[in-house]
């Protein structure tokens, strides 16, 4: 696959991974410009839905990044990220989309160097792996929501 | 008499009565089944046939039982609930008493999850209880369980099961009691290796004074190995075999523990005798049967008596 | 509630394959609970369905639609305006909802998105077990609140069996021994005596066994 550069969207809690890449910054360590952060206030705020439609969307890949086992800020939020990330994998597994393309990693705010080095290892990884299947038919625009009622109108913005 | 039955005659008599079960084959082998048979004559007073037992395909209970009343020899019809609605379990035993055979167990039956169907599915219609509350309207009041009026009504001699190393211990004694107010006139046990507990059951009957009514059967089965008695420790759910008992098989060589497994069932025998409130033993000695015989004789029950 | 689980996606794609448009309706209430067919699920199963549609070069265009209950006629009517752009309905409702817009809609081919399981309730996050098999009788006053049909695997009611260990079932040391479970509550409620009071044998034809099952209420027709 010549010239591909994969598409990676890197979903970083604000108090651990988002502070490490902050930190990679200072220390002037570069990490591929193919990650694309999106800083969420929490690796539990992630919802299966999130990752499921970054695919649907084009991402080559996907990564949750949250704090150390047992040092989330919110308890427990990294734990279920896992777990959803887990769940993920099964279902891309299922549709045949190669389970590798989403991962869980796991860092602390200090951990500038780990930060650079995983940015670099995912992005590596996917690259060998190849562009998304679904980049076949162009991202999806077909999707349509209808919604009854007022309550339904929030997943409009998902 | 509620019956003709050998059981209830050897019961009243006084004696110890002597059980062993025969499994139907996995086939169309009537001679297997009478192969089986034919090494209990004389040893036993009657022969319990089992019911598609660990919810394997075999044989069904009834045909097994003709085939062996036949030869002259006195079996016990086995009936799980499990695979059978109300009505086929009352066709049967219309059926079985046409053979003249008159002395049945009632069980609920191992879930077909252990057999070779565990697609199936299971019927409990009935329970043990509530098809022994069946049997003894069929034979009492000569009427169905749903209330018409039977021509030649079967009149069984009605046996249950018991497990007194089941959980939970404290309602074991409740159930007995529960399967005599439906009816039970006798009961065999779950094969006993742990004897402090079952005599502690035991107390536990008498204590109720439920020994008064219903003969009480204890039931054995030889180990063969150590192997076996820890798989059975391990393996079986409701099964209770002490470490002691399995150390003292494991402390001989391989070649010696089938021997040492037979001269146990006979200790537990002779023990049991001074039990108050077994009325006999029920041997299960599954595809080994050859030793039924040997059993009987060393735990001097042996000829067994006329009645 | 209801409880269901979404079907093997492959066997979902295989229905759905052969259409170009499909209307993928969920339900509010039970499986909502479950999360096996409210909004969020039918939003990750329609992401599910483009993706396999995409990465085998299909076109596939889904209408996402979630209703307050799939099982009662004035709900199912919303789903007028969009269906004739549809060629087949996804749905992920019991099997209840399923009927009901199979029964709405005669020319629409109807698939079901989940396998209805059980009647059961939570016993923590994420997990649910069953707990009423509908038998039409409820017997639950004399077993101290805790149903040995729907939970006694052999469905006795005067056990416990001979399998019962450590107050778990034969079949498996997940399963609770429900007797067990009976017998603890009748204790702590004083009801010891109440165990040795045989229950006959049912009237099946309450439940399922009778036929299928209608309960006409005139003062509400």
């Amino acid at each position: 696959m010549k010239d591909f550069e994969p598409v990676i969207v890197a979903f970083c809690c604000h108090y651990c991974a988002y502070t490490a890449a902050d930190m990679a910054g200072s220390l002037r360590l570069s990490y591929p410009p193919n990650v694309k952060i999106i800083r969420v206030p929490c690796s539990g705020k992630v919802d299966v839905i999130h990752l499921m439609q970054a695919i649907e969307r084009g991402a080559d890949g996907v990564y949750v990044a949250g704090c150390l086992e047992g040092d989330c800020h919110f308890k427990s939020g990294n734990a279920k990220a896992a777990r959803r990330v887990a769940y993920v994998k099964r279902l891309l597994k299922d549709i045949g989309i190669e389970p590798e393309r989403i991962e869980m990693i796991m860092m602390s705010a200090g951990m500038g160097e780990r930060f650079a080095a995983v940015a670099e290892a995912f992005t590596d990884k996917i690259r060998r792996l190849g562009p998304n299947p679904v980049k076949l038919m162009g991202a999806s625009k077909t999707r349509d929501p209808h919604n009854v009622s007022p309550a339904n109108k929030e997943s409009a913005a998902l | 008499m509620k019956t003709e039955s050998v059981l209830e005659r050897m019961f009243k008599a006084g004696h110890l009565a002597v059980t062993s079960e025969c499994g139907p084959p996995r086939g169309a082998l009537p001679d297997k089944v009478r192969e089986k048979a034919e090494m209990l004559r004389g040893y036993v007073d009657a022969v319990n046939v089992t019911d598609n037992q660990t919810a394997m395909v075999r044989m069904s209970s009834l045909t097994a039982c003709i085939l062996i009343r036949q030869m002259g020899l006195h079996p016990i019809l086995q009936m799980v609930t499990r695979d059978r609605n109300r009505l086929a379990l009352q066709s049967d035993l219309l059926g079985a008493y046409a053979f003249d055979i008159n002395t049945m167990l009632c069980l609920s039956g191992d879930h077909p999850h252990f057999g070779d169907h565990p697609m199936a599915a299971n019927v409990y219609d009935l329970d043990s209880i509530q098809l022994i509350q069946t049997v003894r309207t069929m034979r009492d009041q000569g009427k169905f369980q749903g209330g018409d009026e039977i021509a030649n009504p079967p009149k069984m001699f009605i046996g249950a099961a018991a497990n007194p190393f089941a959980d939970p211990f404290e309602l074991r004694v409740r159930r007995l009691a529960k399967k005599a107010d439906a009816g039970a006139d006798f009961i065999q046990t779950q094969c006993i290796y742990n004897l402090d507990k079952f005599e502690k059951w035991m107390e536990g009957v008498c204590k109720r004074r439920l020994h008064e009514n219903l003969f009480i059967m204890a039931g054995i089965t030889p180990l063969k190995s150590a192997g076996m008695a820890r798989y059975m420790q391990k393996k079986v759910p409701g099964m209770d075999v002490p470490d002691a008992l399995v150390q003292r098989l494991a402390a001989l060589p391989k070649d010696k523990q089938a021997e040492e497994g037979i001269t146990i069932a006979v200790e537990t025998i002779e023990r049991l005798k001074t039990v108050e409130g077994v009325h006999g033993f029920h041997i299960m000695a599954i595809e080994w049967e050859q030793r039924v015989p040997e059993i009987v004789r060393r735990a001097g029950l042996y000829p067994r008596p006329t009645v | 509630m209801i409880t269901a689980e979404r079907k093997p996606i492959q066997e979902i794609i295989n229905f759905v394959s052969p259409y170009k448009n499909l209307l993928l309706v969920g339900c509010n209430e039970c499986v909502t609970v479950c999360s096996a067919g409210g909004r969020k699920e039918v939003a990750l199963l329609s992401s599910a369905l483009q993706v396999a549609s995409m990465k085998a070069g299909r076109i596939i265009h889904i209408q996402e639609m979630t209703l307050e209950r799939q099982c009662d006629p004035e709900y199912v009517e919303q789903l007028v305006p969009y269906i004739d752009q549809a060629d087949a309905v996804l749905s992920l409702a019991c099997g209840c909802g399923v009927q009901e817009i199979a029964r709405r809609f005669k020319d629409k081919m109807v698939f079901p998105g989940v396998n209805t399981k059980f009647m059961g309730a939570s016993e923590r996050p994420g997990v649910w077990a069953e707990r009423c098999q509908g038998c039409g009788d409820c017997l639950l006053g004399v077993t101290g609140g805790i149903c040995p049909i729907a939970r006694c695997s052999k469905r006795l009611q005067n056990g416990p069996c001979g399998g019962s260990s450590k107050g778990k079932c034969e079949i498996s040391p997940d399963v609770d021994c429900v007797w067990q479970l009976i017998w603890d509550r009748l204790k702590a409620l004083g009801l010891e005596e109440r165990y040795e009071a045989i229950l006959p044998a049912k009237d099946w034809r309450s439940g399922r066994g009778g036929g299928p099952r209608k309960i006409v209420r005139e003062d509400l027709m």
